[in-house]
């Protein structure tokens, strides 16, 4: 593939730049009375300090809405096979990785050590515009049309440089695509501007709960009817920045319905969170989240708790973390490659060994098997095509092929991959999480 | 734009496939696997209406012959946008008669493996003067299966005519087709780059039939050995350039594999998806129902099974569609295609062998045709370069390896 001869920081600054640009010029600020500093101020509303439950956050309010809830529209397919990915995903894809590369994989070893990602790579990935790809133009969105795949093919970018920090940054991007895709007008209204501002709020989905299998379908974090409104309780577990959080969105049963989808606000009472740190995607910080009792608003519910909205919801979730496998995939590939050439063992490189090379074209052919059921899952999300099927099948191969790698990533340097010295090591712990994880992340 | 469904302008071609595997190659399924080495008259009747098809474009290739060279299809995939032509068309159809049956498929009239390497490396000349003929391939020989460089056959010019002499085994299609493609050393001194293919036609009488394999499957299609015994073909009849060109004759003579192994791995997908298919029916009377919301964990083991088995099929049939899509946009795809051959073959054999042990008895007696796709399968892995052939190329080509430096 060829390159724009930009270096990074102008490529970086280029979207960046693109996005802040829209979000200036667009008239939805003036709209929201965003440029009121007292309203500005919400923007920066400061993170309290230490945490005995979660962050307070800052207080969403809701601005001027629009009458009915804004839609990204979606481009309607060529009808022939194609692998060719449009200007606008290449130049999107290209920044986001050379970003991941870059700034991510450096940082990576002292992100997974510390538990927590750096503030200014967090800041920097709010400036790519991350959460704006999922929010349609006219709240201020950076793409114009709704794309699965072009959220796909930034979530495996950004996972080439770390899937931690991968999912550090992409986890509030989830909350904004929730919201875009089947937040009604009032709840784009109080939350939307928020992610398409200057500080982006730490907001994570949290489906997964804790407990053998799991199954997104069957919740034990409940939610009935009070007071006109909803009271949630429940644990959601390995939710992403969880202690810094400022809005989730819950899945819970609803009494009386199904599975479904609640807002809530971290500023509600009753929400309680504990580190939980698991055997990779440390960087992400993920903690366990405790719901006791938690009221909330009548408007806290997405989508009247439709069943298709939620089976959407937790499909695109399983195509993100393919997405993610196959970033990650791919740096095992491109780690794996320069070191058996150079590696010698009984007189020549170990690339030389059949034992060796065929791992190599092994991992190469399961990724890209990966890769192409993952863009198929999610371009059949674009098309409006049923894609649930697609989505358990892309998950499958995320979760066995994907570990996989991980493992023949650290096989492939021996001794040395079993060490920090080597990213490898890191990449088969997170590699595990594509088959575990539900939510978090969409596409 | 990204978009991996089949476009809708092959639906027809696929709906004429289907039917083919319907209505021909299912009812003689077992009476074919029984009765090895006995000629399936069903199948010239097919030929002479897949050839009017073929004529009047709308089956363009349900076989090998309509594979063309990825690079003479036109312009940069830049300037022309995407194409969907005969390498995509030829991949879906080959994968929907091979539902039907494999071993059929093979034995179809004019629509062998050698009639892919005609088209790949043949002038103009050739093309015309062979066209509408069934072309076998002949390439391997008891001292050299994968090693295909090793071969002893010998190639000598007397005059206008080269002189054949070897022997060659594992001829698909030997006995029944009208030309073999016989791939044979000008000068067994100067290693593969004097390896070029000859046309040989099957009624010479320098071509002997030694005998016809007794097989594990695909025992419709008939697996002939011959001895070539002073065997004189014109040399026009050598494709592609005569002169022995150090380090790329022998590439050009397996570019022929680039636009084969994506039809193998089609197959492959025919089988397997036969398999998934026929399966699926039995478990669904068996009570076992498959949620693809549901974590396959949370459901019976046989229905994580069938999601595993089908999510394998799904990455080889996406593989071989970018192999093929490639060749049809003129991007190189040698190892692609050869990624999915490696994923398909031995995706196929795991599949069949898998729904063979969900259906219990069923799957395992004669009753049924799970056993024989089982059977059948096995090939797929094999010929065209064996499963660790595929792998070597692929390592070879990620590594940037020679094979002096691979072996």
């Amino acid at each position: 593939m060829s390159r724009p001869p930009q270096n990074l920081t102008e490529r970086s600054m280029a979207i960046g730049l693109r996005a802040l640009n829209r979000f200036a010029g667009s008239a939805v600020v003036d709209r929201f009375g965003l440029r009121d500093p007292a309203e500005r101020f919400l923007f920066s509303a400061s993170k309290t300090t230490v945490r005995t439950a979660v962050s307070a956050g800052r207080t969403f309010a809701a601005a001027q809405k629009l009458a009915r809830p804004a839609r990204q529209p979606t481009t309607p397919p060529s009808g022939l096979f194609d692998l060719t990915p449009t200007d606008e995903q290449r130049m999107l894809s290209e920044s986001v990785r050379d970003f991941a590369l870059e700034q991510l994989r450096p940082a990576a070893l002292d992100a997974d050590a510390a538990c927590m990602t750096p503030p200014e790579l967090l800041t920097q990935s709010d400036d790519l515009g991350l959460t704006m790809v999922g929010v349609p133009e006219e709240l201020g969105g950076a793409v114009s049309e709704r794309s699965a795949v072009t959220a796909s093919l930034m979530s495996e970018a950004l996972a080439q440089g770390d899937m931690g920090l991968a999912v550090a940054c992409l986890a509030p991007a989830a909350v904004s695509t929730a919201l875009g895709l089947w937040g009604d007008e009032e709840q784009q209204a109080t939350y939307l501007p928020e992610f398409v501002g200057e500080h982006i709020p730490a907001a994570a989905l949290a489906v997964l709960e804790p407990r053998a299998l799991f199954d997104p379908f069957k919740l034990e974090t409940r939610a009935r009817r009070a007071n006109g409104g909803y009271v949630l309780s429940g644990v959601k577990s390995l939710v992403p920045r969880a202690a810094d959080g400022e809005l989730f969105i819950v899945a819970a049963a609803l009494e009386g319905s199904g599975p479904a989808l609640f807002i809530v606000e971290s500023s509600a009472g009753g929400i309680s969170v504990e580190p939980e740190p698991a055997m990779g995607l440390r960087a992400a910080a993920t903690g366990r989240l405790a719901f006791e009792e938690v009221e909330l608003p009548a408007g806290a519910l997405i989508a009247g708790a439709r069943p298709e909205v939620y089976a959407e919801c937790i499909a695109l979730g399983r195509i993100a973390w393919s997405a993610l496998a196959v970033g990650t995939g791919q740096a095992v590939l491109d780690y794996v490659i320069p070191y058996v050439k150079e590696r010698t063992a009984f007189g020549e490189p170990i690339a030389n060994r059949q034992a060796i090379a065929f791992a190599v074209s092994n991992i190469a052919i399961e990724l890209d098997g990966l890769r192409l059921a993952t863009y198929r899952a999610a371009s059949r999300a674009d098309q409006g095509k049923s894609f649930s099927r697609e989505a358990a099948l892309a998950r499958r191969l995320a979760s066995v092929h994907g570990m996989a790698i991980g493992s023949d990533g650290v096989q492939l340097l021996g001794g040395h991959g079993y060490v920090k010295e080597h990213p490898v090591e890191r990449w088969y712990r997170d590699l595990r999480a594509a088959g575990v994880m539900e939510g978090v992340l969409l596409v | 734009m990204i978009n991996l469904e089949v476009p809708k302008k092959f639906g027809f071609l696929i709906g004429q496939a289907r039917q083919v595997a319907v209505e021909v190659m299912r009812p003689n399924s077992r009476r074919y696997d029984r009765a090895e080495h006995s000629y399936p008259r069903e199948l010239d009747m097919l030929a002479a209406v897949i050839n009017g098809m073929n004529e009047s474009g709308a089956l363009a290739g349900a076989g090998a012959s309509g594979a063309t060279r990825g690079s003479d299809n036109g312009d940069s995939p830049e300037r022309a946008g995407t194409r969907n032509g005969s390498n995509l068309a030829n991949v879906l159809s080959i994968a929907e008669v091979c539902w039907g049956d494999v071993g059929l498929l093979l034995s179809m009239p004019g629509q062998g493996l050698g009639n892919s390497a005609i088209a790949a490396v043949a002038n103009d000349e050739q093309l015309q003067r062979f066209a509408g003929k069934w072309a076998a391939m002949a390439i391997t020989e008891p001292e050299a299966g994968s090693d295909s460089a090793a071969i002893r056959t010998t190639a000598r010019l007397e005059g206008d005519e080269y002189v054949l002499n070897g022997e060659k085994i594992f001829v698909t299609a030997g006995d029944r087709a009208e030309l073999i493609v016989v791939w044979a050393s000008l000068d067994r001194d100067q290693g593969r780059a004097a390896i070029k293919s000859f046309v040989v036609e099957r009624d010479n009488p320098g071509l002997k039939l030694d005998r016809l394999e007794h097989k594990l499957g695909i025992r419709a299609s008939d697996t002939a050995n011959f001895v070539l015994a002073d065997c004189r073909v014109p040399r026009e009849n050598l494709l592609g350039s005569p002169e022995i060109e150090l380090g790329r004759g022998f590439a050009r003579v397996m570019q022929t594999f680039d636009n084969t192994r994506p039809l193998v791995a089609a197959m492959a997908l025919g089988v397997a998806r036969a398999c998934l298919e026929e399966t699926r029916e039995r478990l669904t009377e068996a009570g076992v129902e498959i949620d693809y919301d549901t974590p396959p964990l949370s459901q019976s083991a046989a229905a994580a099974e069938f999601l595993a088995m089908e999510a394998d099929y799904e990455a080889a049939r996406l593989l071989t569609l970018k192999a093929a899509w490639m060749a049809d946009n003129g991007k190189p795809n040698s190892l692609q295609a050869s990624m999915a051959k490696a994923k398909a073959g031995r995706t196929g054999t795991d599949i069949a062998l898998r729904c063979v042990a969900l259906c219990g008895s069923v799957g395992y007696g004669e009753g049924e045709l799970l056993e024989k796709w089982a059977r059948d399968a096995k090939i797929l892995d094999i010929f065209e370069g064996t499963q660790q052939i595929q792998l070597l190329v692929v390592a070879r080509l990620l590594l940037g390896k020679s094979s002096s430096e691979l072996k």
